[in-house]
């Protein structure tokens, strides 16, 4: 027995508090579980009605591809519009949101909060609001977006400054550059790449969520896909998916060919 | 002492002694000069009891006196960490010393707004050690930023939104560094040596008065730091510009400056005319 270089034990005896709190969290488990009511007979039950809308399903029908393409394109065109002008509101925010850019701590903070705002609040629930605030149709969904956008950006376009080489924007200031020519001039030249590479992101996110905000009513596809699955027309729900996925896929592929061009 | 003509004694010179309030203002030389010729065209630097600390313990400069007049080229030698970059960027500010007086071009800076500050910094070039380009933007785009001293608004920001008379000034002092040719050129494709002529023709561009150089050519092979050092000497000797510059290189500093200062961890150890020294006395300390 040597205790100096005896092994520590296995397990660390956790502090009270640790263990409550372990106690605490798996209870939460065990009560949610029973709260949301997940039970293996419930799935089995159900797996007969999955298989029957799976088989209806097919073939997809065709018949309404026209109308489809239609909405799908103004689906698209909201995911544009939505994140340019997203992006464009996106860089002033960022410049203020950015702690080695920004005038005054004081409206770094207000701007980053803002931001985390218009991040947090889920882009459904921006769309339910705008529908109330401008009526239904894309302009909601639009506006939805560019607030999604800018949530997204702005944090990123803010992180993507502070992280470019300090030394050009010192040689600015150095040569008595005023601030915001020094930011333009040197910080933003230096951050462009990742300004383009975010906005794509920005865009293929913006396409997904522009097919899920049809749903209550802000434009675009979802609308067409509510109304098939409320009269049980599944084969032109099915038909209404592919497109929605080949639009996915189409916006992913492009922006990642985009990426590897520019960068 | 070998160095006696070119040292200068503070009270002699300098812009804080007592009785002249206005002399920041006017820039005209202190009536109590006692006439050395360099000290009747007036200071371009004037520093006065430098001190600097970064951890509030170890004084990285520790009371530095320093008295520079228009036209002087100056070389400050001194190991590693012995202060020098510090002590450049003290003198514009660009890290706030703790205490210490600072006059550049003949206005005390200590305290000054920072638009006035802006002002003062757009006649005094700085070349870094790394050349501080934006690496994306071409030459030319890099140069024309150098306008930002006297001008400020988006048509400085990029050569395309630039007027023309700024393009055709740009261009000619890319020529000065002989690189007209490479004016397009994006930065990153550029060698040490090329971008580190663009970082002067920048300097240039702001018209100046006075140029401040940490090290410019440290980053580069010895040819290429002989040449660019040679180049960027005698455009500073032919248009008659102040230049202060640091150097691990001693035989740059002798021959390229007129007067050499040396630092020894954050004090002035050394103040002499630069042809007076002896170098492997220098080599002895400094290398
Ligand atoms: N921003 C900083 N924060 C803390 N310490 C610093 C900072 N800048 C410089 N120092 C310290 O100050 C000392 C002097 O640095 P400085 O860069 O002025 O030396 P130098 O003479 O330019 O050296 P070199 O020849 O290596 O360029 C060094 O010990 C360095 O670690
Ligand atoms: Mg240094």
């Amino acid at each position: 027995m040597t205790p100096v270089s005896a092994p520590p034990n296995r397990f660390e005896r956790p502090s009270a508090l640790t263990f409550l709190f372990y106690v605490l969290a798996l209870a939460f488990i065990v009560w949610s579980f029973n709260n949301v009511g997940v039970s293996i007979p419930r799935l089995v039950d159900g797996l007969p009605n999955i298989g029957r809308i799976l088989g209806q399903m097919f073939p997809p029908d065709p018949s309404r591809l026209g109308p489809i393409s239609l909405a799908l394109l103004e689906t698209f065109q909201m995911a544009v519009v939505g994140t340019a002008l997203g992006v464009v509101i996106s860089l002033p925010l960022a410049i203020l949101a950015s702690r080695s850019l920004s005038p005054h701590p004081i409206i770094q903070h207000a701007t980053r909060s803002l931001i985390s705002l218009f991040r947090t609040v889920p882009d459904l629930v921006w769309a339910l609001f705008f529908v109330i605030a401008v009526g239904l149709g894309p302009v909601a969904g639009t506006l939805a977006i560019m607030l999604d956008t800018i949530g997204f950006c702005g944090r990123f376009f803010a992180e993507s400054m502070e992280e470019t080489d300090k030394g050009p924007r010192e040689a600015l200031t150095a040569l008595g550059a005023s601030r915001t020519g020094t930011v333009f001039s040197a910080v933003v030249p230096q951050a462009m790449p990742s300004f383009i590479n975010t906005s794509l992101f920005s865009l293929e996110k913006a396409t997904r969520s522009s097919v899920i905000l049809g749903l209550v009513g802000a434009g675009g596809i979802g609308i067409e896909l509510k109304v098939a699955m409320d009269l049980f027309l599944y084969d032109l729900a099915a038909a209404i998916i592919i497109a929605i996925f080949l639009l996915v896929l189409v916006v992913e592929h492009v922006s990642s060919w985009l990426r590897t061009k520019i960068i | 002492m070998p160095w006696e003509g070119a040292s200068m004694t503070n009270n002699e010179t300098s812009p804080f002694a007592p009785g002249h309030p206005d002399r920041a203002a006017s820039g005209a030389p202190s009536s109590t000069a006692q006439a050395g010729p360099e000290t009747e065209v007036g200071l371009d630097l004037a520093v006065e009891g430098l001190r600097k600390s970064f951890d509030g313990k170890k004084a990285i400069l520790d009371g530095i006196s320093l008295a520079v007049p228009r036209g002087q080229a100056v070389a400050i030698i001194g190991s590693n960490g012995a202060g020098k970059s510090t002590f450049l960027r003290c003198c514009m500010r660009l890290i706030e010393p703790d205490s210490g007086r600072i006059a550049l071009l003949g206005e005390n800076i200590d305290h000054m707004p920072r638009r006035r500050l802006r002002r003062v910094r757009s006649q005094v070039g700085f070349v870094f050690q790394r050349h501080n380009l934006v690496s994306r933007l071409s030459a030319l785009s890099n140069v024309i930023h150098g306008a930002q001293a006297h001008h400020s608004g988006p048509c400085y920001w990029h050569q395309a939104l630039a007027p023309k008379a700024v393009r055709e000034q740009a261009m000619h002092c890319l020529d000065r560094v002989g690189l007209a040719h490479l004016a397009r050129q994006r930065v990153d494709s550029l060698s040490g040596g090329q971008s580190q002529r663009v970082a002067i023709a920048r300097a240039l561009m702001q018209r100046p008065r006075f140029v401040i150089a940490d090290e410019p050519v440290a980053s580069l092979d010895p040819s290429a730091g002989e040449e660019v050092m040679e180049m960027f000497a005698e455009l500073m000797r032919s248009d008659g510009i102040t230049f202060v510059f640091t150097s691990h290189h001693l035989d740059h500093a002798i021959s390229y400056a007129d007067r050499l200062i040396g630092l020894r961890q954050g004090r002035l150890e050394l103040d002499g005319l630069a042809k007076a020294q002896d170098i492997a006395v220098l080599r002895e300390i400094y290398e």
